[in-house]
């Protein structure tokens, strides 16, 4: 029988995979949502063809096959290693919620009122100064309440890295509860708690950038 | 390069197999959420504040903590808490699990269904001495599901990507058949492309289909706004 600072001290081992994960994660898919994103609304049919595709086909499969996937076919068919399983993990976690969100931005650049653009080639600004100063910024507040929750669907997600042999949170849960199976209910517990409170700032952020996006925009 | 169309083609059959149970396990899970998803948006509407913001924070925690993780509590920690645990089966254990997270959801879309409606029809089914009972039935429900029509199909695709984290406690679908294939002839690949080809398969039509319902409400909702 295992005290709760005995379960508590296993899992901190877990939580710097689950931390690190998470961070290089959130940045990655950043990253691949904005270029996705910014290429789904271009002219270029080439380049909304290839990047629709891409969108289409992570968002259609699950993540749990693509990281299986990304972990066996990585090393096996395309002889690629990567030095360590947290660059798969972060990889398929990352091309997966980049697809996601690609969409937000997407949409919220299409949710920009038409009048805004015509009101830039007005002023005779440049394609580039037209998203710079009068698209994007307009877009980036919409983007943002949805974005808060995709962070939070991340952290989660990090919680099946455990399945490729990374050494996360829920992995060090695991190991103690298959030692102290009468302790796994504290284990579970104690997990859900820790990713909580892992995902309570993400929480507030998602809250604040609501009440943000509204302001100062008229209703209807 | 190792891939071998052989094994790709001999998996297709097997798995296959396990497409049904996935969609039946998908299908349960999302019957047992769409339910379970009531009790949350009841117990928001309960008048005492401290009931209210108590089940508000449960909800949080489950929506925003690991399903995965809930998997495992249900499957591997209930049955050993004293008195009250039960060993459950898999897939009990996943259709509870995701159920209750998904719930969680749910009750979102039903409740910005509930306040998508206009004030003027509780007002107005006050005024005509509607009960509760009636009020909820004949006047609020009928106008606040439609809408969210779009967004539970959504939901519905979105639990069965999820589904395959139940074969982490042995339920036997797709994706723990191209597993056991793999470990079997060290063949994941091929089995892994399978899994996923499947899933495409699936949902990638189901999406089209919703985005066109989609369209459909909203330019219904559109006349009816311009009309009114």
């Amino acid at each position: 029988m295992g005290s709760l600072p005995d379960i508590f001290s296993t899992l901190m081992q877990g939580l710097k995979v689950t931390l690190l994960v998470l961070v290089l994660s959130i940045i990655c898919s950043t990253i691949i949502a904005l270029v996705a994103g910014l290429s789904r609304v271009s002219t270029n049919r080439l380049v909304t063809g290839v990047t629709g595709f891409y969108v289409e086909i992570f968002r259609g499969t699950s993540l749990i096959v693509q990281l299986f996937w990304f972990s066996y076919a990585l090393p096996g068919l395309f002889n690629i290693h990567l030095g360590s399983d947290i660059w798969v993990a972060v990889l398929a976690i990352s091309l997966n919620y980049g697809a996601y969100m690609s969409e937000i931005v997407r949409g919220s650049i299409q949710a920009v009122p038409a009048g805004q653009t015509e009101a830039s080639i007005a002023l005779n600004l440049s394609k580039f100064q037209r998203m710079r100063h009068i698209i994007i910024p307009q877009a980036v507040r919409m983007m943002l309440p949805e974005y808060g929750n995709y962070l939070i669907q991340i952290l989660k997600a990090t919680s099946l890295v455990s399945l490729i042999g990374l050494t996360d949170l829920l992995y060090y849960g695991n190991i103690y509860r298959s030692t102290h199976l009468s302790d796994s209910p504290t284990v579970y517990l104690l997990l859900l708690v820790m990713y909580f409170v892992i995902a309570l700032p993400l929480i507030a952020f998602t809250k604040k950038m609501e009440s943000m996006s509204k302001k100062g925009v008229a209703l209807g | 390069m190792n891939w071998s169309w052989t094994v790709f083609f001999e998996t297709i059959p097997l798995i296959s197999k396990g497409l049904w149970i996935t969609v039946g396990l998908t299908l349960a899970c999302y019957l047992f959420a769409a339910i379970f998803g009531f009790f949350w948006v009841f117990m928001s509407r309960i008048p005492s504040k401290i009931v209210r913001s108590i089940f508000g924070w449960i909800a949080e925690f489950i929506r925003s903590t690991p399903p995965l993780v809930q998997l495992f509590f249900i499957f591997y920690a209930w049955p050993v808490i004293p008195v009250v645990g039960v060993s459950l089966n898999p897939f009990v254990a996943a259709i509870l699990g995701l159920g209750i997270h998904f719930s969680t959801y749910m009750s979102e879309v039903y409740r910005s269904g509930i306040e998508s409606v206009d004030k003027g029809q509780w007002e107005a089914s006050t005024a005509l001495n509607l009960s509760t009972r009636q009020k909820w039935t004949k006047i609020i429900l009928p106008q606040a599901i439609p809408p969210t029509i779009p967004m539970l199909g959504n939901y519905l695709i979105i639990m069965f990507k999820e589904v395959p984290l139940a074969s982490t406690i042995g339920v036997v679908a797709m994706l723990h058949i191209a597993n056991d294939y793999g470990s079997q002839y060290y063949k994941f690949v091929e089995p892994l492309t399978v899994v996923a080809l499947f899933f495409l398969l699936l949902s990638y039509p189901s999406a089209i289909l919703i985005s066109k319902l989609e369209k459909k409400y909203n330019r219904k909702f559109d006349k009816k706004a311009m009309t009114s």
